[in-house]
C-alpha cells in the first residue's frame, strides 16, 4: 500500500474517533486497527510510525503503543 | 427428472383475503364462518364452494363488471355479483338456481360470440379461464350470429375496422386485442399490484379496449416496466409470456428464488423436463406475494445463452490463448499453483472472494477454504463494496448487522424515508409494495441527490425531497435529529426505556449544538433549512417511521458513520421493535446479507462473531480439525494493495467481476497483473477472467439446490431445476479444489452444509432444510427461542442490550470538486439492467438499457456545449472515459449520473480508491469529474478493448 493511502486511511479513523465523546481515542482507534487491519497493514503503520510517522494525525501516533504488534 | 411440489394454497378464492369480526352464514346450505368485509364469493371458496367468474381475481380488489358470479340471496332482490357483495350474519346464499344458472350462460354465450375459437392452437390452451368457465356454465351452443367482432380481420365488406393487430414490440410478452374480454384484470394489475398505471380501458361498450398508455404508445413506448403482473392477472391469452407461445403449456413446477436482487422474490419456475418455460411469480413467497419485476420473471435467458463457458480452461500466463481441460486437470492445476505460492511467499499470500449472488452454502465452503484449507482469513466479497457500513454502522448501535423489518411491515408504516436508495429501479418490486402504501395515504421522505421516481410519480409524491448534495449525508441526518431534539419531538419514553443513557445524553449535547441546525448546514448540504425542519417533523410526529436506505448511503468515506446516524434516528423516535418501523439496508445483489452472515468478511466468522475470539475460533476448529488464524485477513482493496507491493499473490474468486464492479478499474488491474494465480469462477469469460490463469464454469441458480437470504434476513430456498450445464454446481467446484489441495470435505448435498452452519452459528441454530420446506422460508435468528425465525428483531430488546447512540460528526470527503474538476459523479443502477450486467446484457433487457449514459443538467451541459445524445468526455483524477450524454433535469445543476451496467463504459475507471472510514467500501457516490464534448471512445477504452478480445481467444481443440 502506498504511504499515502495508508495515512489517509489511518487518519480517517482517527478523525472519526476524534469527534467521539468520552476519552479513551487512542485505545479506540489501536482497537479498531487491531481488528480490521491485517498484519501485514499493521506492521506497515508501525514500521511508519518509528520512522517518524510524517503525515499521521496525532491520533494515530498516541495509538502506537496500543497496536498489537503482528508475530511474524 | 425430479418433481418437486412443496404443498401450498393456490387456489383462487377471487376476492382478497379480509381480517376482521367472524361473520357466520349459510351457503347452499352449509355454514361458513369467515371474517367481516369478505365477499360472497371468498365465503363460498371458504366452504369449497367455487362461483364461476371472470374478472374477479384474490389477487385483485373486486370489481363486479362481467355478471358470471351472480347468486340468489334470501330476502334480496334480484341476482347480486358474488365478488362485490359483502357477506352479513345469518345470510343465506344459492349459488345454483335454473335463474343464475341461464344469467351465467346468457353471459358466456356474450363473450364466446365476440371471441375465436381456436381453443387447439391457442397458446393458453389449458391455462385458460374463458374456457375454463364456459366448461363449468354448461355453454353448449352460441346463438349470436357473429357480425361485428373484434377478432376477424376481415368482414363481408373488406377490411374489419374493430381487429387490432398483435401488440408484439414487448420482447417478452405478446398483447393479441382479438382475444380480450376486457375485464380490467390487467389495468387493475398495473395499478393495484404494480402501481404503474401503465394501462387504460380505452372507449366504452363493445367498442372498449385495453390500451398501453395514451394514443399511439404501445407497449414498450408505454409506461409499461414489464413487471408481467398484468400477463399473470389475464385470464385469456390476450397478454402472454412469448416463451410460452414458443414451448407450449408447462408440465412442471419447481418452487425457487430469484438471483437477481435483495428482495429475493418467489417464484415458480414452470418446465417441460429441463427445458424452462417461464418464471412465474409465487403467491406463497412471503417476500413478493406473488408479485416480481422484468429481471426475475423475464431475465433469465442468460441461463442458455451461447457466452456461457461449460469447460474448465486454463493457461500459463495471461498473453496465452486459453485451453480447454477436463475438470481433473484444472483443478490440479489451480490447487498446484495456489500451494506453490504458499509455499514460496506464506500462508498469508493467496485468498478467495465469496459471491453475494451464490448460496449461502457455497459462500460459507468459499470462506472455509480460506480459512481452513488455506489457512488465513484472507476472505471477502462484493458486499465489501456495498453494503459493509451496514454491518459495521448496526453492528455498533443496535448489536446486529441486518435489516430490522421484514418487507410486509411497509403496509403498517405511517412516514417512510427513503435515502441513497432508487427502489422503483433496484428493488422494484418491494417499491411495488411501498407506493400501495403510500396511495393508501403513508408520507414519503425522499433524501437523495437526484429526483427519482419516487419523488413523483404517477400517483405518488413524495411529502418532501431532500435533494442534498452528494457526500453530505451525515450533515443531513446529525440535522434532522438536531430539530428532533431541540424542538422536543424525541420519544423519550422509548429512550429512557430502550437505550443506554450516557450514550443519549453525550448525543442529544452534541446534536444540539447550533452548529448542527439545519439553517447552519444549510449552505453546505444545499437543503432549505425550512424544508429540512419540515421533514423532521413530519418524520418525528407522523406515526410509525420506517427508514429504508441503500448503497447512496453506504458507499461513501463516511458510510459507516451515516448508517449509525440512521439508527440514531430510528432509536431517538422510537421506531424500532414493532412492525411497521424500523432500519431496512436495501441490498444490492440477491444474497449479500447471506454472503455478510456466512462468514465472507475476513476479520469475521459466520455469524459476525471475531475471529480474535478465542471461543468462537475453538467451535470451528473443533469441528473443522484445524487450527484458525486469529489475525484478520485482508479485504478486497487491501489484498489489491498487497499485490501491487508483491506480498499476494493467488486468489479465487467465486462469481464476482471486481475488475468491472470495484472502483479505480486502473488499480484493480494493476493488482491482478501482479498476481500468479487468478482462479476465476464464473458463467461468462467476464472482466476479470481477462487476467485469470484458471477459469471454472460456473452454475446459474437453476442448476443447484441451496439457500439465498435476502435483505429481510429471509432465508429462502433455490432449487436444481435442472442439472448443472458444466457438470458440478459451484459448491461441488469449491468443494474438488479444498480436496484437489489436501482437504476431506464429503458434502454430498448442500442441506449438510446448512446442517454445519446451523450447529456453529447461533442464529441459525434452528435452521434445516426441513424447516424451510415446512415453513416456505424463515427469517434469522432461528433458534430454540425463535423456533419459526424473527419477523421484527430487537421487539423486547437490543441484540446487544440497549441501544447506543453515536456521535455522527460530518467531515467531508477528502474527494473535493475544483476547478479541474468541478462537477460530482455519482453512480447507480435501472431497472431492466442488474449490477455488472453480466447476466442482464444476456437478455432482451437490453431493449431497455442499451448503454450507459450520463445523466446531466441542461445549465451544465449548456456551459460546455453539451447536447442530448452527444458523446462526451468522463474524467475525473483516477482516469477517464466516454460516453453518451442525456440532458435532464433529474440531476441538480453541478451533479452527473451515470450507470456501470456495461463494461465498453468501464465507469469504474473514473471513481476513486478513497473509501469508507471503518470498512473500506469505497466511494462510488462521490467522484469529482469534469465533462467536455467528445467524438468517441477514449484511449484506455480502445486498449482496454484490445486487450478484452485478446485474453478471451480460446485455442481451437485438437
Ligand atoms: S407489464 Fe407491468 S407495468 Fe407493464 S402494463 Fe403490465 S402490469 Fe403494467
Ligand atoms: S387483456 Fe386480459 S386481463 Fe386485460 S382486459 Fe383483456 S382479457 Fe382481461
Ligand atoms: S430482481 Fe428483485 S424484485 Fe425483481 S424479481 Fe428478482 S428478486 Fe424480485
Ligand atoms: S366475477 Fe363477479 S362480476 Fe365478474
Amino acid at each position: 500500500m502506498s504511504p499515502d493511502k495508508m495515512v489517509h486511511m489511518a487518519n480517517q479513523i482517527a478523525a472519526f474517533f476524534n469527534s467521539q465523546p468520552g476519552g479513551g481515542a487512542a485505545e479506540k482507534v489501536a482497537g479498531h486497527l487491531n481488528d480490521f487491519w491485517e498484519p501485514r497493514m499493521r506492521a506497515q503503520l508501525i514500521a511508519y510510525i518509528g520512522e517518524g510517522g510524517a503525515g499521521l494525525d496525532a491520533l494515530v501516533l498516541a495509538a502506537a503503543d496500543h497496536l498489537n504488534a503482528p508475530a511474524a | 427428472m425430479k418433481d418437486l411440489i412443496i404443498p401450498w394454497d393456490e387456489h383462487d378464492k377471487g376476492t382478497p383475503a379480509r381480517t376482521g369480526a367472524p361473520v357466520t352464514l349459510t351457503i347452499d346450505g352449509f355454514e361458513v364462518t369467515v371474517p367481516e368485509g369478505t365477499s360472497v364469493m371468498r365465503a363460498a371458496a371458504e366452504a369449497g364452494i367455487d362461483v364461476p367468474k371472470l374478472c374477479a381475481t384474490d389477487t385483485l380488489e373486486a370489481f363486479g363488471s362481467c355478471r358470471l358470479c351472480v347468486v340468489e340471496i334470501d330476502g334480496r332482490k334480484g341476482t347480486p355479483s358474488s365478488c362485490t357483495t359483502p357477506v352479513v350474519p345469518g345470510m343465506v346464499v344459492h349459488t345454483q338456481s335454473e335463474k343464475v344458472r341461464r344469467i351465467r350462460r346468457g353471459v358466456m354465450e356474450l363473450y364466446i360470440s365476440d371471441h375465436p375459437l381456436d381453443c387447439l392452437t391457442c397458446a393458453a390452451n389449458g391455462d385458460c379461464e374463458l374456457q375454463d368457465m364456459a366448461g363449468v356454465v354448461g355453454l353448449r351452443d352460441v346463438r349470436y350470429a357473429t357480425g361485428e367482432s373484434h377478432f376477424e380481420q376481415f368482414g363481408p365488406s373488406g377490411g374489419n375496422p374493430l381487429w387490432a393487430p398483435k401488440d408484439e414490440s414487448n420482447p417478452y410478452f405478446t398483447y393479441d386485442p382479438a382475444k380480450c374480454i376486457v375485464c380490467s384484470r390487467c389495468v387493475r394489475a398495473c395499478e393495484e399490484i404494480q402501481g404503474t398505471f401503465a394501462l387504460t380501458i380505452e372507449g366504452r361498450g363493445f367498442d372498449s379496449r385495453v390500451s398501453p398508455g395514451a394514443g399511439f404508445d404501445d407497449f414498450l413506448t408505454s409506461d409499461c416496466v414489464s413487471c408481467g403482473a398484468c400477463v399473470q392477472a389475464c385470464p385469456t391469452a390476450t397478454l402472454q409470456e412469448n416463451s410460452m407461445i414458443a414451448l407450449g403449456t408447462p408440465m412442471r413446477s419447481v418452487v425457487t428464488t430469484c438471483a437477481y436482487c435483495g428482495v429475493g422474490c418467489s417464484f415458480k419456475a414452470e418446465l417441460n423436463g429441463d427445458t424452462l418455460v417461464r418464471m412465474v411469480p409465487h403467491k406463497a413467497g412471503k417476500a413478493n406475494r406473488g408479485h416480481s419485476c422484468v429481471k426475475g420473471r423475464f431475465a433469465w435467458g442468460y441461463a442458455n445463452h451461447s457466452d456461457r463457458i461449460l469447460s474448465p480452461m486454463i493457461r500459463g500466463s495471461i498473453d496465452e490463448p486459453w485451453r480447454e481441460v477436463s475438470w481433473d486437470e484444472a483443478l490440479s492445476y489451480a490447487a498446484k499453483r495456489l500451494q506453490d505460492i504458499q509455499a514460496e511467499h506464506g500462508r498469508r499470500s493467496i485468498g478467495v472472494i465469496t459471491s453475494s449472488r451464490c448460496t449461502n452454502e457455497e459462500t460459507f465452503l468459499v470462506q472455509k477454504l480460506a480459512r481452513a484449507v488455506f489457512l488465513n482469513n484472507n476472505t471477502d466479497t462484493c458486499a465489501r463494496v456495498c453494503h459493509s457500513p451496514t454491518g459495521y454502522g448496526l453492528g455498533q448501535t443496535f448489536g446486529t448487522s441486518a435489516g430490522t423489518q421484514d418487507f410486509d411491515s411497509v403496509a403498517l408504516a405511517d412516514v417512510v424515508i427513503v435515502m441513497g436508495a432508487n427502489p422503483t429501479d433496484a428493488h422494484p418490486v418491494f417499491a411495488s409494495r411501498l407506493k400501495k402504501r403510500l396511495r393508501a395515504g403513508a408520507k414519503l421522505i425522499v433524501i437523495d441527490p437526484r429526483k427519482i421516481d419516487l419523488v413523483k410519480s404517477n400517483h405518488i409524491k413524495a411529502t418532501h425531497h431532500l435533494a442534498l448534495r452528494p457526500g453530505t449525508n451525515v450533515a443531513v441526518i446529525t440535522a434532522l435529529a438536531h430539530v428532533i431534539v431541540t424542538e422536543g419531538l424525541a420519544d423519550e419514553a422509548f429512550i429512557a426505556a430502550r437505550c443506554e443513557g450516557d450514550s443519549f445524553a453525550d448525543y442529544a449535547a452534541f446534536v444540539s449544538d447550533p452548529r448542527h441546525s439545519p439553517e447552519a448546514v444549510e449552505a453546505l448540504t444545499g437543503v432549505p433549512a425550512d424544508e429540512m425542519r419540515a421533514a423532521a417533523r413530519t418524520f418525528a410526529k407522523g406515526g410509525n417511521g420506517a427508514i429504508y436506505y441503500g448503497l447512496g448511503v453506504t458507499e461513501h468515506s463516511q458510510g459507516s458513520t451515516t448508517v449509525m446516524g440512521i439508527a440514531n434516528l430510528a432509536m431517538l423516535t422510537g421506531n424500532i421493535g414493532r412492525p411497521g418501523v424500523g432500519v431496512n439496508p436495501l441490498r444490492g445483489q440477491n444474497n449479500v446479507q447471506g454472503s455478510c452472515d456466512m462468514g465472507s468478511f475476513p476479520q469475521e466468522l459466520p455469524g459476525y462473531r471475531h475471529v480474535k475470539n478465542a471461543d468462537v475460533r475453538a467451535i470451528f476448529e473443533q469441528l473443522w480439525g484445524v487450527e484458525i488464524d486469529p489475525e484478520p485477513g485482508l479485504r478486497i482493496n487491501n489484498m489489491l494493495d498487497a499485490a501491487v507491493d508483491g506480498s499476494f499473490k493467488g486468489i479465487y474468486i467465486q462469481g464476482e467481476d471486481i475488475l468491472q464492479s470495484d472502483p479505480d478499474t486502473r488499480h484493480v488491474a494493476a493488482g491482478l497483473a501482479a498476481m500468479d494465480c487468478v482462479i476465476v469462477h464464473d458463467l461468462f469469460l467476464n472482466e476479470t477472467a481477462n487476467y485469470a490463469h484458471v477459469f471454472l464454469p460456473g452454475s446459474t441458480f437453476l442448476e443447484k439446490d441451496g439457500t439465498f437470504t435476502n435483505a429481510e434476513r429471509r432465508i429462502n430456498m433455490v432449487r436444481e431445476v435442472m442439472k448443472p450445464k458444466a457438470g458440478m454446481a459451484d459448491w461441488q467446484v469449491t468443494q474438488a479444489l479444498a480436496n484437489a489441495m489436501g482437504a476431506d470435505w464429503a458434502y454430498t448435498h448442500p442441506r449438510e452444509i446448512m446442517a454445519e452452519i446451523a450447529a456453529t452459528t447461533p442464529s441459525f441454530a434452528g435452521v434445516s432444510y426441513d424447516l424451510i420446506d415446512r415453513l416456505g422460508s424463515v427469517q434469522w435468528p432461528c433458534n430454540e427461542a425463535h423456533p419459526e425465525g424473527t419477523p421484527t428483531m430487537h421487539v423486547d430488546g437490543f441484540v446487544r442490550g440497549k441501544g447506543r447512540f453515536i456521535v455522527t460528526e460530518y467531515l467531508a470527503t477528502d474527494e473535493k470538486t475544483g476547478p479541474r474538476f468541478p462537477l460530482l459523479l455519482t453512480m447507480g443502477r435501472i431497472l431492466s439492467q442488474y449490477n455488472v450486467g453480466a447476466q442482464t446484457r444476456r437478455t432482451d433487457n437490453n431493449v431497455w438499457h442499451e448503454e450507459d449514459m450520463l445523466e446531466i443538467h441542461p445549465v451544465d451541459a449548456e456551459d460546455r456545449g453539451v447536447t442530448d445524445g452527444d458523446w462526451v468526455r468522463l474524467a475525473s483524477r483516477s482516469g477517464e472515459t466516454t460516453l453518451r450524454a442525456k440532458v435532464t433535469q433529474r440531476v441538480s445543476p453541478g451533479v452527473v449520473y451515470t450507470t456501470f451496467h456495461h463494461p465498453e463504459t468501464q465507469a469504474n475507471v473514473v471513481t476513486t480508491d478513497f473509501s469508507d472510514w471503518a470498512t473500506n467500501c469505497p466511494e462510488y457516490k462521490v467522484t469529482a469529474v469534469q465533462v467536455a464534448p467528445s467524438n468517441g471512445t477514449s484511449d484506455w477504452q480502445e486498449r482496454y478493448a484490445a486487450q478484452a478480445a485478446r485474453s478471451r481467444r480460446i485455442e481451437a481443440a485438437e
